[in-house]
């Protein structure tokens, strides 16, 4: 790997002050920090370093969301078959399903980076890297039948209003990659809900089934909606063979993610445990008062519970930051989830809306809690 | 004429925006409503300012009521008879335009110390800078939203042939705050200088 840094050094010069492309200093900054860990020190004070950066933190989720993004591919190509009722090699599906989702996440990658970088750019300042992971969440919690062109408009908006006018990375309010789901959501509904987007529907490359115009197919959050009790069966929700949007389907492979982050201490485990005992307690709830038709590990297992729970409720961000406000904040999220689930039959997927509506509270949360401890130190004084 | 730009009530005020949100998901309803307010802006500016030596301070708020209330009545009875479709969709707005911070503000802060010509060009341009922002609000959302300008199609249905839809977001009022958002980041970032 020398010889990167050998490179990396011996074009350096030229961003320098006086440099021939100094203008594009932010766009060397960024890629040189994400490829090494920066070297420079604080100039004044004291300072507390983490021995891990934001950039090695976000390169982290990454790879925690790989084995769902990997299974989401292979869901894809064996939904298409499925629905074509014909059979295929595992190769063959997953590769029909990585033709299908890398486009999208190049869209992603594209549109949200070079909105990033030009930002950077007309402000003078550093590019972010929250962008990493935002850019591969994005593509992963839609449905496969999402248009490009959508995908690109729901990213510039959620870099912009979603992050850039709140301050950039570590700013931001909202989960980032939730407001571009939220804004296709209420913006384009025919391309994010119903029954006619969760399957691909068009051969690429000669691979998958042409499938008919008319073809649908519900997936099991949309079928409990109807008042059904699902279809597929729960082995195949916890394996992650029902229709749903990309990365969300399989409760495997995001447990996989769930253990890297765990293990690399990023993701909080407070919040996720809380976001399932949040969604446990009010699923039990609803059951023993027969408002659903469903078990309540059902709720666990289907729709976008677990991806919500683990990649982006513990969103460090814009969760609360406070130990006893994490309990309380994921609480809210699991418990709000299964309730807009239940009660709202407009909204299937109650997961985007109550992560949305948790991260507005955080703030809230931390302020009780912060003051709940300082009355009972001053109670302890006195 | 400073309301209409650098002062725009909208803008740098932030008075409004309540009926803003609400009347603007279409162009036609936005440009009548401006029309209204900046008559009985105009208007109620300019009786408030005839009347100002002679209103005891302590009842001018009930005072100020009046005038405005009569002035909403006339014009919201006006729009019924000529425009009765549009008079329908603004609903309850045209009521309330009574209780447009705009209107109370300019008759309080300018009103009761000014002459009555400019009062009235004061209360006017305010009506004006508001109607603008409307406007420029609503065509972009009926643009954007619809795909229509004054319920006429302006994007073709060639284009919906080839997978562009309609954003529906931009027909509710979540999104018209952000396009006011906008026009005032806009506004902040090339016109309106701040005083220091």
């Amino acid at each position: 790997m020398s010889f990167l840094r050998n490179y990396l050094n011996e074009i350096k010069p030229n961003f320098e002050e006086g440099g021939k492309l100094h203008a594009f200093r932010s766009v060397f900054d960024g890629f040189e920090t994400f490829l090494y860990v920066p070297n420079e020190t604080s100039k004044c004070g004291v300072h507390v370093h983490d021995a891990i950066d934001s950039k090695r933190i976000m390169s982290m989720v990454v790879i925690a969301l790989i084995p769902a993004l990997l299974f989401g591919m292979y869901n894809i190509g064996y939904q298409n078959y499925l629905a074509a009722g014909q059979s295929a090699s595992f190769i063959e599906m997953f590769i029909f399903g990585a033709l299908a989702v890398l486009p999208k996440i190049i869209v992603s990658y594209i549109v949200g980076l070079s909105i990033e970088f030009a930002w950077a750019q007309w402000k003078g300042e550093e590019i972010q890297e929250g962008y990493l992971v935002s850019g591969i969440i994005i593509p992963m919690i839609l449905p496969v039948g999402c248009p490009l062109w959508v995908i690109a408009l729901a990213c510039a908006f959620a870099v912009i209003f979603g992050k850039e006018i709140f301050g950039g990375t570590g700013m931001n309010i909202f989960n980032v990659a939730l407001l571009a789901r939220a804004f296709l959501f209420f913006s384009y509904p025919t391309v994010m809900s119903g029954d006619k987007v969760w399957v691909a529907n068009e051969s690429i490359f000669g691979l998958g089934n042409n499938l008919p115009d008319t073809f649908t197919c519900a997936t099991p959050l949309g079928e409990m909606a109807t008042g059904a009790v699902p279809a597929a069966s729960v082995m195949d929700s916890i394996i992650g063979l029902i229709p749903g949007s990309i990365g969300e389907t399989s409760v495997i492979a995001i447990a996989i993610g769930a253990i890297i982050l765990i293990w690399a201490g990023i993701a909080s485990l407070k919040t996720m445990l809380s976001v399932f005992a949040g969604g446990i307690i009010m699923g039990l709830i609803f059951q023993a008062t027969g408002q659903t038709p469903v078990e309540w590990y059902q709720h666990i297992v289907i729709g976008g519970f677990c991806f919500g729970a683990v990649f982006m409720a513990t969103d460090p961000v814009t969760s609360a930051r406070t130990e006893t406000g994490k309990y309380i904040y994921g609480f809210i999220i699991g418990a709000l989830a299964v309730i807009i689930r239940v009660m709202n039959p407009g909204f299937p997927e109650g997961m985007m809306l109550a992560i949305l509506f948790g991260n507005m509270m955080a703030p809230t949360i931390d302020y009780f809690v912060v003051q709940s401890n300082i009355n009972k130190r001053l109670k302890r004084a006195k | 004429m400073a309301p209409i730009n650098v002062m725009n009530p909208v803008l740098v005020q932030v008075l409004g925006i309540c009926s803003a949100l609400a009347v603007t998901s279409q162009l036609k309803p936005a440009l009548v409503m401006g029309l209204a307010v900046t008559i009985i802006t105009g208007f109620s500016n300019l009786i408030i300012s005839i009347l100002r030596n002679t209103v005891p301070t302590r009842i001018r708020i009930v005072v100020q009521l009046v005038v405005v209330a009569a002035l909403v009545t006339i014009v919201s009875q006006v729009l019924k008879a000529f425009v009765y479709d549009v008079s329908v969709e603004l609903s309850v707005y045209v009521g309330l335009i009574i209780t447009n911070c705009i209107l109370m503000g300019r008759l309080e802060a300018f009103a009761m110390q000014n002459k009555p010509w400019p009062s009235f060009i004061d209360g006017s341009a305010n009506g004006l800078g508001y109607g603008m922002i409307l406007v420029i609000v609503g065509a972009a959302r009926e643009f954007f939203g619809r795909g229509s300008l004054l319920g006429f199609q302006i994007i073709p249905e060639g284009a919906y042939d080839f997978g562009y839809i309609n954003n529906g977001m931009m027909t509710m009022p979540a999104m018209a705050l952000i396009m006011i958002g906008c026009v005032i980041w806009v506004h902040k970032a090339y016109f309106y200088k701040e005083e220091k």
